[in-house]
């Protein structure tokens, strides 16, 4: 139960970030999700790269709407401010909050409900804004705190628990987000946490909306034979298209990858990020080809995971709204207010 | 000709009829401004269309020597420029008045009338002969009439070309194409009718110290002078304006010299939950944030009103009320949204709601609610009209003490939070019912978790009733600290009568007016204008110490009566209304004859005015 209190005992031994933090500082209240639950090992890397970044906790903003998986932001790094908004709203509540203070990192934490049903309007106007924040949908293809109806991302042909078949087509994120001009995209696995930690890092790091689509299987209304996004399903169908590396700007990159395979893009950080291909054809920085590449996999019945579309983005929803470095919260009354001797000269041409 | 009016000086009203899109408003806000100018106090009225072109509109001016800010609820003189309406236009007009239209084409149906003077201008012939252009003839010949109202009511020639100067200091051709179009109207008039008429301006000094503003920008400058930096809206009438003010005074005023940054974000959102989705957001991280908006805006942003509530988030929301229910009549004035934004979202909800009468007050609240929604922890609604924010309304001169600094409440810094062993969000420490609250990125001790589900007064999940409970009732207490904090009612009882007027917002103006008016027929009335809700423990008293109670407001339902009797302990019997719901602000005649008809019954007229018990 989120109430008790974990244990604050850690071993000595536990190995520490650059602010001298072990994983322990990264970890939240105890999840109330069933056992094996997907989303617990989102929450699990989430920590893992949060630590492995050395993020400063109270620097972290968690945000989330409503349902199984917007549950989890109260589930890690506990030193952040946390906001669990309402069904499908989030992104805005995001989005003012970041208007009011650039300085600090947002992660939105939502489902497949959450938003590709009630929150697909919030959703697609935060990527149009360009929002800096990184957005993790834990997906299951299934309403799990209702109990189990079929959510927006279904596949056709899925089967319920109950043994209805799913014939609507599904709204598949990914593909929406490349659409919509999102410049770094990445699809993952909440069962891959080698893949998932480089990615929530990077996203965290990327300039501008970041989204990661994780296929988070619900092990008590989703797990069954017939569905597409049970663990064996998954297991079974996704398919890394890239390997994706994160290198924090303090380290040295390590020349570890052959030439011609590897493509380091630099964040505007300085911080880097190495992709490899383990498919030869695809172009995870040529969008068309990106798009085309997951469309045709997806016909196929397979899921391309990894970062499958970056692009350095310039222009973050602060740069388009021509706001100050700093955060706007800071900026001191004196500079806000006019004063009397200014309203005189507005009043003028009120006369 | 027909009989004429006795002289009367700086006392009576103009409704000029025209077609939206033809360039009228130019000419009517040159009108009015050319006589507030010499010193007169006016009212000016814009009843138009939700269209772009086409449709008719009608522009009222009153010329009030007694600084009355109301309708009259009657026209001495129309100037008739729309065919389509010029049958219900010619009705309009009080017997003895005047009736201006353009006299290019015959219209035999002026001959209806004989108790009116009707005084034929060819303004199309004129403009035809002297522009060219098909618009820019259109549009010269609403100049036109300006110029032929200017002969017949002795306006200040001078004065109108300097407001000209003014208007098109940086298109100086203009100036001279419009004063041509001025100038052949009021030859005309001069040429062809005795001028001026027994109605007509002579300059007064009645206006000094005072400003012609509408509500809408009164409301913005209050938002830049608050300290407001993040505005997120969704576009819809009558709150555009407040929106697009704002920004044209953050354009101007807050751009940093040195970086050409800008100190405000700007954002139009994709509907009205995002917009206030984005202004919760905001002012739980710290910055003062707002979003303006009418009553379909404010049924949608019903869920997030609630959370704020709930999650002790402050907000601030304008609500320019318009005509409903749902679409209703987007372009017309009502106070219908009282009960709507009182008691906004599911669950026990009930929320702080400022009620401005005036452009004057649109400032000062706005800076009032910021301060409210900070302290408070909760959101306030500045439940301005269509009336008070789109339209031109003669007030006070804006004032400003420098000494002012945000109230930004009970935040915990970093400091502060380092000496704490723990915090706890939800704990009334000071009894007042407002716990502290702390802005992310001050510190790892500082975080908690902001929730709409149950919490308890440690700030984590609950579904225990007791300690649910516990949250709950400080709540309440929250709201009696409220009661303390919000703006006292304005109280008149020098009458000392056992009869009271108690109303809100913008009626004011129609109040005033009709307490005058009141007082000549033998009637002598007190009055209480209700600022704010939670109602404090003056309006308690005035209530419980008035026998009868008339309570006027601006909608079909008595919301405010209703309000009233849910919220005091005043006896419902004692609460008469007088509602005005025709989508046209109040006037001061609809007060006077709803009042009589109550204390002089006369049966047929008592059901036609709505009096209600």
């Amino acid at each position: 139960m989120t109430y008790l209190a974990k244990p604050r005992v850690a071993h000595p031994s536990l190995p520490k970030n650059n602010l001298g933090l072990t994983r322990r500082d990264y970890e939240g209240a105890l999840s109330t999700l069933c056992a094996g639950c997907g989303h617990d090992s989102i929450t699990a890397a989430i920590v893992e790269a949060c630590w492995g970044i050395s993020l400063e906790p109270q620097n972290l903003v968690k945000l989330s709407g409503i349902g199984c998986s917007s549950k989890t932001t109260a589930y890690f790094v506990s030193g952040g401010h946390g906001f669990n908004s309402v069904h499908g709203r989030m992104p805005s509540i995001a989005t003012g909050a970041n208007a009011a203070n650039r300085e600090l990192s947002y992660i939105g934490v939502s489902g497949d409900g959450d938003t590709l049903s009630i929150g697909l309007g919030q959703f697609c106007h935060a990527i149009r804004r360009n929002v800096n924040m990184l957005y993790i949908i834990e997906n299951n293809g299934v309403y799990g705190l209702t109990k189990g109806q079929f959510s927006a991302s279904a596949d056709v042909g899925t089967k319920a628990k109950k043994g209805e078949t799913n014939f609507q087509p599904p709204v598949d994120p990914v593909l929406l987000a490349m659409t919509l001009g999102a410049s770094f995209v990445a699809r993952s696995f909440s069962g891959d946490k080698q893949q998932l930690v480089p990615l929530i890092q990077a996203g965290l790091t990327h300039k501008g909306f970041a989204l990661i689509d994780v296929l988070s299987p619900c092990v008590t209304f989703n797990d069954h034979e017939g569905s597409t996004k049970s663990y064996a399903y998954t297991r079974e169908h996704y398919e890394p298209a890239v390997h994706t590396d994160f290198v924090p700007l303090e380290r040295e990159i390590v020349a570890d990858y052959k030439e011609g395979e590897a493509l380091p893009l630099v964040m505007h950080d300085g911080s880097r990020i190495v992709l490899r291909k383990l498919d030869g054809a695809y172009d995870p920085t040529d969008r068309l080809n990106a798009q085309s590449h997951i469309q045709e996999r997806m016909k196929a019945g397979e899921y391309l995971t990894g970062l499958l579309y970056v692009e350095a983005s310039e222009t973050e929803f602060h740069d388009l709204s021509g706001t100050p470095d700093t955060a706007l919260n800071k900026v001191p009354y004196e500079k806000l207010s006019p004063g009397s001797q200014g309203l005189e000269k507005i009043l003028a041409r009120y006369r | 000709m027909s009989p004429t009016t006795p002289t009367r000086i700086n006392d009576f009203a103009i409704k000029i009829a025209t077609v939206n899109g033809t360039g009228s408003a130019s000419a009517n806000t040159l009108l009015m401004k050319s006589i507030f100018r010499s010193g007169i106090p006016v009212m000016g009225k814009n009843y138009f269309p939700s269209n772009i072109q086409g449709l008719p509109t009608w522009y009222e001016i009153r010329v009030t020597q007694h600084g009355y800010v109301a309708r009259s609820g009657t026209v001495d003189v129309m100037v008739a420029m729309n065919a389509e309406t010029y049958a219900r236009d010619v009705k309009e007009v009080v017997p003895g008045g005047y009736l201006i239209y353009d006299s290019t084409w015959p219209r035999p149906a002026l001959l209806k009338r004989e108790d009116i003077t009707v005084l034929g201008v060819p303004l199309a012939k004129l403009c035809n002969e002297n522009f060219n252009g098909v618009r820019t003839r259109i549009l010269m010949k609403n100049i036109c009439y300006a110029g032929a109202l200017a002969a017949l009511l002795d306006l200040d020639l001078e004065q109108i070309r300097a407001l000209l100067a003014e208007t098109y200091a940086k298109k100086p051709q203009l100036v001279d194409s419009n004063m041509k179009a001025i100038q052949l109207g009021y030859d005309y008039a001069k040429q062809n009718f005795q001028c001026p008429l027994p109605l007509r301006v002579v300059k007064m000094s009645g206006t000094s110290g005072h400003i012609m503003i509408d509500g809408n920008t009164a409301a913005a400058l209050g938002c830049v002078f608050a300290g407001a930096t993040v505005a997120a809206w969704y576009p819809i009438t009558p709150s555009t304006s407040l929106m697009d003010a704002y920004k044209a005074f953050c354009d101007r005023m807050r751009v940093d010299p040195e970086t050409g940054r800008k100190n405000f974000a700007f954002i139009q959102a994709e509907d009205e939950l995002a917009a206030i989705g984005m202004t919760i957001g905001a002012m739980w991280n710290g910055a003062r944030a707002f979003t303006a908006t009418s009553g379909p805006g404010i049924s949608l942003m019903s869920e997030f009103i609630g959370l704020a509530y709930y999650a002790e988030v402050p907000a601030v929301i304008f609500d320019i009320q318009r005509v409903g229910p749902s679409t209703g009549m987007p372009t017309r004035t009502q106070q219908c949204d009282l009960m709507a934004a009182a008691y906004a979202s599911h669950g026990d909800t009930r929320h702080v709601c400022l009620y401005p009468a005036n452009p004057e007050e649109c400032f000062y609240m706005a800076v009032q609610a910021f301060d409210l929604a900070e302290r408070l922890q909760t959101p306030v609604f500045v439940m301005s009209d269509l009336d008070i924010g789109m339209n031109d309304w003669m007030c006070r001169d804006l004032k400003w003490d420098d000494n002012y600094r945000p109230d930004r409440g009970k935040v915990l810094g970093r400091q502060d939070v380092e000496k704490l062993e723990k915090f706890y969000r939800y704990f009334d420490k000071d009894g007042d019912g407002v716990a502290y609250r702390t802005l992310p990125g001050v510190h790892p001790k500082a975080a908690y978790f902001t929730r709409g589900s149950g919490h308890n007064q440690y700030g984590t999940y609950t579904e225990d009733s007791a300690e649910y409970q516990i949250v709950l009732d400080r709540l309440l207490r929250k709201w009696d600290t409220a009661k303390k904090l919000v703006p006292r009612a304005v109280i008149d009882a020098t009458a000392g009568s056992d009869i009271g007027i108690v109303s809100l917002g913008s009626c004011d103006g129609a109040i005033h007016e009709a307490i005058d008016v009141l007082k000549t027929h033998g009637v002598r009335v007190d009055y209480m204008r209700v600022r704010a809700f939670p109602f404090s423990e003056d309006v308690e008293r005035f209530l419980a110490a008035h026998k009868t109670l008339f309570v006027v407001e601006q909608n079909r339902d008595a919301q405010f009566r209703s309000l009233l009797a849910l919220e005091t302990q005043v006896e419902k019997s004692k609460l008469l209304s007088l509602l005005h719901y025709s989508g046209l602000p109040i006037s001061s005649s609809f007060i006077v004859e709803g009042v009589l008809a109550h204390l002089r019954p006369q049966p047929r007229r008592q059901e036609a005015l709505g009096v209600a018990g």
